[in-house]
């Protein structure tokens, strides 16, 4: 295994080229554009064997995604923000006729206003497409997910496209040390995409993406339920299948200092690494917090993240994106999650770093005096949180 | 018939379309006149269900598949074809 330092961009491309994936299509989008532009590059130089399909947009490239894909071969392609939305309409074709496309999204804000930098509004606003979804906290684990993403989608009980979520810039433009898998034991890792369901066959012809009257739709969607509810024990033996031949250890949900914690921080992606510092920095001030770092996200891990946090007195669930007129939507999934369970910590939900607005370790504690305060009054929280907004600009600005 | 829900709604046996019969969704139907007819085959090519299909002089329409849409009467250049209201 040799190590190298790479972008998030760069090594999810590595990861494409060992798993020897056959179709590219893509459209360049900051902050992905290095993955098809990696992409071609090695495909110039021979070091690839792939077809990189140049689209007109992302629409096209997701359409070329699943024209591929449905040929039986393996397939990826890379996207962001206004990307990811274009391609909206065509995500749920992807997942209702079954294809394991996999797609590295590098996750960035959506206008307007306009604004490149990086949030999880992307990501979040298709998690109703039937795509699992995967966030990373670093480049390592970009790579990583990225190739445990084929072999989970190509299973024969899962059969669904997966979406690997890298935040802007604090992962996709950022160079990280990290430990490239060599060929064979990828190759060993992850076989072939040899589908029986879906494949180009003249021997063999079959209708593909056919029509579904009132009768038949909803057996047909009730079985993609089932195939993500198959992906969830699919993950685990993937992850711990990966473990033991790579070495590195991933969980849907993962734990640090929640043992004895009692308010527990809950994040996503590449902000985790911000918390860690700031749970090391309470600890030795005697504050009991801990932290909750949640890596998959669609099939959603409800029992694995009410495990880890159920003797807790607060869970701040901590967001980079939002319902409007509602709250952030990982605050809703766990509050419908735990919605069932009778001991429970108090549920809160803070909103921080949209748009690329930075994330501190002072934010972290904060959060988490809030989160004592709230325990210690009993007055439950009314709304989402918005944390280091100037709410006062806003209003401001409304009078003028 | 037993209901089969396959994985992405993949259909294994070719040309399966045929036996979802669209006839019925039809309000308006198409009529040729033999007679204005010169077998150009126009129709033909433009039916977007291939509902149109070549006869030894004329067209044979195929009523189980035909929507009814008019692009054939539209377009013929004879008016050979007319579209007529269909009461069931």
């Amino acid at each position: 295994m040799a190590r190298t330092v790479l972008k998030a961009n760069n090594a999810t491309a590595h990861a494409a080229r060992l798993a020897r994936v056959d179709v590219i299509p893509a459209f360049p989008i900051t902050p992905s554009t290095l993955f098809p532009e990696q992409i071609s590059t090695f495909v110039a130089n021979g070091e690839m064997d792939c077809q990189f399909v140049p689209m007109e947009s992302e629409h096209s490239a997701m359409s070329a995604a699943i024209g591929a894909s449905a040929t039986g071969v393996r397939t990826c392609t890379a996207t962001a923000s206004q990307g990811l939305a274009l391609m909206h309409e065509m995500l749920f074709i992807a997942s209702g006729m079954r294809l394991p496309i996999v797609m590295v999204v590098g996750n960035r804000a959506l206008s307007a206003p306009i604004n490149i930098w990086g949030d999880h509004s992307d990501t979040m606003a298709e998690r109703d497409t039937g795509w699992m979804q995967f966030y990373a906290e670093k480049n390592q684990e970009a790579l990583d997910l990225t190739l445990m993403a084929f072999k989970i989608g190509e299973d024969n009980r899962v059969l669904l496209p997966a979406m690997i979520g890298m935040d802007a810039f604090a992962l996709t433009h950022t160079m990280e040390v990290l430990d490239m898998p060599e060929q064979q034991d990828v190759d060993a890792f992850l076989p072939k995409y040899n589908p029986t369901h879906c494949f180009l066959d003249p021997a063999r012809p079959m209708s593909i993406g056919t029509f579904a009257s009132p009768e038949y739709y909803m057996e047909f969607k009730l079985a993609q339920e089932l195939a993500m509810e198959r992906a969830s024990k699919v993950i685990e033996s993937v992850f711990s299948d990966f473990e033991k031949r790579f070495g590195r250890k991933y969980s849907k949900a993962s734990g640090y200092k929640t043992e004895d914690a009692e308010i527990i921080l809950m994040t996503i992606g590449s902000m985790t690494g911000t918390a860690r510092a700031a749970i090391d920095e309470m600890r030795k001030e005697g504050i009991k917090a801990g932290l909750l770092k949640l890596t998959v996200y669609r099939p959603f891990p409800a029992e694995e993240l009410y495990y880890l946090v159920k003797n807790a007195k607060a869970l701040a669930v901590i967001e980079r994106a939002y319902s409007y007129g509602s709250s952030g939507p990982v605050f809703t999934d766990i509050c419908a999650a735990f919605q069932r369970k009778e001991k429970k910590p108090t549920l809160l939900n803070y909103i921080i770093g949209l748009g690329g607005r930075d994330i501190l370790v002072s934010d972290f504690k904060s959060i988490t005096s809030k989160a004592q305060e709230t325990v210690k009054t009993g007055k439950p929280q009314e709304k989402s949180e918005w944390i280091n907004v100037d709410q006062e600009a806003v209003e401001r600005g409304e009078k003028q | 018939m037993t209901k089969i829900i396959t994985i992405g709604g993949i259909v294994k046996t070719p040309g399966s379309s045929k036996a979802n019969e669209t006839g019925a969704w039809r309000s308006m139907k198409p009529i040729v006149d033999a007679s204005k007819c010169k077998a150009c085959w126009i129709c033909n090519r433009l039916c977007p269900d291939t509902s149109i299909h070549k006869g030894d002089k004329t067209i044979i329409i195929d009523y189980s598949h035909c929507k009814g849409c008019g692009i054939c009467a539209q377009e013929c250049p004879f008016k050979a074809i007319t579209m007529e209201q269909e009461e069931k």
